[in-house]
């Protein structure tokens, strides 16, 4: 447990000496609010659809957990950039113990970001349909923050460089980001993208914090937990395996 | 011929027949050799001769492609938990976390490595003190100098009380008077604690003054081992130096690249691939 906790423990000092990034990741989730939310808010509203912010906060909460959650998981790559993954994988340590810490740490971060994005939506106007719901809406945060830093701790355990980081960023994150259900209901989509966010497991995310915030799903409430779970399970599996494979 | 695992445990580290292959190339091709606990032991070659990737297989870093290797009598690649905990290592290159102070990285090692919390302290005080760097256990390392790091590297490494100590080119970038600090205290590990000292260096000068015994490896192979006397008089030179050359010729090697310092041969045929 000590080993867990310490791996955990420096995640989290890096994470609160680096003041920009955490500027960085609460400045991109009020711009997202603020430009879509007010902009698009008078069109979505006319078209008779009700209050857009409300409808883009999960989302919002949704994007900024796969941001920094893959971000962090792929702190592994820095490491391994930076000699300090050495430093770890010569420790007495298993590798799952060495993985488990970081991606404990990196979910932290995701989460707390995603908790910042929560808190600021409140100024902008945000009040959740009913609070009993809120352990279900940070329960589905949680397992969405693990799952994606566990994503990102694999993704970092293939690549070789930063070049890497970037192609994934551009060819895998946004893309999995706009094709989601975060930013536009489904009901009214083209079929393509329907069946695109219908795949995605994202939308199975945003959806289930949409349930669970405002009271609205396109899915159902029981199938959003079981993809998102059945997302858990597969990307721990991913980092596990590719993070055994990985030589110093 | 021999039960390797009976005579492997005479040895503080003992390596047999080792081959590492990295696609077609192979960088280590049959090195054997023997180091006696509470030796100095020097590990000298040109760029790219497989000096790195023998010392990544020591210390599980890697897995050999064929062959043996021993620490203390245990098996490398079957009891790495064990090997692991044995061993102390300096990297080549520098592997501190630079947003954690000099304090906080001796710490996450001193758990990481299982130190009781009653001793983690007085230890990373006393290793901290030695080194220098006690004064200045609050800064983050992102502050250091370069041989700053190194100091709090080879204090690191230390810090679980390790048999042998593996040290790849410790002594890289340092003045001269952090380089004799280091290798006097070198010394006094070997001969007060008996610590197996393992290191490789360019620096011939410091293998000649520091290393009992040497091996010379080049093109991934052992081309000849002893004290520096007895390589000067089997190729009839003067000192150590000219003894090297002799064996191993006056051309360069090729860096594979800055980043690809044979530390990191897959690195480099994948750039290769890619040209």
């Amino acid at each position: 447990m000590a080993e867990i906790y310490i791996l955990w423990w420096r995640q989290m000092k890096r994470y609160i000496r680096t003041r920009s990034r955490i500027v960085g990741a609460i400045g991109q989730p009020i711009l997202f609010l603020l430009a879509l939310g007010y902009g698009l808010g008078s069109v979505y509203q006319r078209a008779g659809e009700g209050n857009y912010l409300h409808f883009l906060v999960p989302g919002v909460i949704v994007q900024t957990i796969l941001f920094s959650g893959v971000f962090w998981g792929m702190q592994i790559l820095f490491d391994k950039r930076f000699g300090f993954l050495k430093e770890m994988l010569v420790a007495p340590v298993s590798r799952l113990r060495i993985l488990l810490g970081n991606a404990l740490g990196g979910a932290t971060i995701a989460l707390l970001q995603g908790f910042f994005v929560l808190i600021i939506a409140y100024f902008f106007g945000f009040r959740p349909d009913n609070l009993s719901m809120l352990p279900l809406a940070l329960l589905l945060m949680v397992m969405l923050s693990l799952a994606l830093t566990s994503f990102g701790a694999g993704l970092a355990s293939m690549v070789e460089d930063f070049q890497g980081f970037q192609a994934i960023n551009n060819f895998l994150i946004f893309p999995l980001f706009f094709l989601s259900s975060a930013l536009y209901p489904l009901t009214h989509a083209p079929h393509l993208l329907q069946l695109l966010a219908s795949v995605n497991p994202l939308s199975y995310a945003v959806d289930g914090l949409r349930y669970s915030l405002i009271t609205q799903s396109h899915f159902g409430i029981g199938k959003d937990l079981i993809v998102v779970s059945a997302t858990l399970t597969v990307c721990i599996g991913f980092a596990v395996s590719r993070f055994n494979r990985l030589q110093a | 011929m021999y039960n390797t695992q009976l005579m492997s445990s005479k040895y503080a580290v003992v390596a047999r027949d080792v081959v590492k292959t990295f696609g077609s190339i192979k960088a280590v091709d049959g090195v054997s050799f023997e180091v006696k606990p509470g030796e100095i032991f020097a590990f000298l070659g040109p760029n790219g001769a497989g000096k790195s990737t023998t010392i990544k297989m020591l210390t599980t870093m890697l897995r050999p492609s064929s062959g043996q290797l021993f620490l203390n009598g245990h098996d490398v690649v079957k009891e790495q938990a064990y090997a692991r905990k044995s061993f102390g290592i300096v990297f080549q290159d520098p592997a501190v976390e630079e947003e954690l102070t000099a304090y906080e990285n001796m710490l996450f090692h001193a758990v990481l490595y299982g130190v009781p919390k009653v001793e983690q302290k007085p230890r990373i005080k006393q290793l901290l003190e030695l080194v220098e760097l006690w004064e200045r256990r609050d800064s983050l390392v992102r502050t250091f100098s370069g041989g700053m790091r190194r100091r709090l590297e080879i204090a690191r490494g230390l810090l679980h009380h390790p048999k042998i100590l593996f040290l790849d080119e410790p002594t890289l970038g340092l003045d001269t008077q952090t380089r004799n600090i280091l290798w006097a205290y070198v010394r006094k590990l070997s001969k007060n604690e008996g610590m197996t000292i393992f290191f490789t260096t360019h620096y011939l000068d410091e293998a000649e003054q520091v290393a009992q015994r040497i091996a010379i490896i080049d093109h991934g192979k052992i081309i000849a081992t002893g004290t520096s006397k007895q390589l000067t008089d089997l190729t009839s030179t003067k000192n150590l130096e000219q003894a090297y050359l002799k064996l191993t010729g006056e051309g360069t090697r090729d860096e594979v690249s800055e980043d690809n310092n044979g530390l990191n041969v897959r690195g480099a045929m994948l750039n290769q691939r890619l040209r």
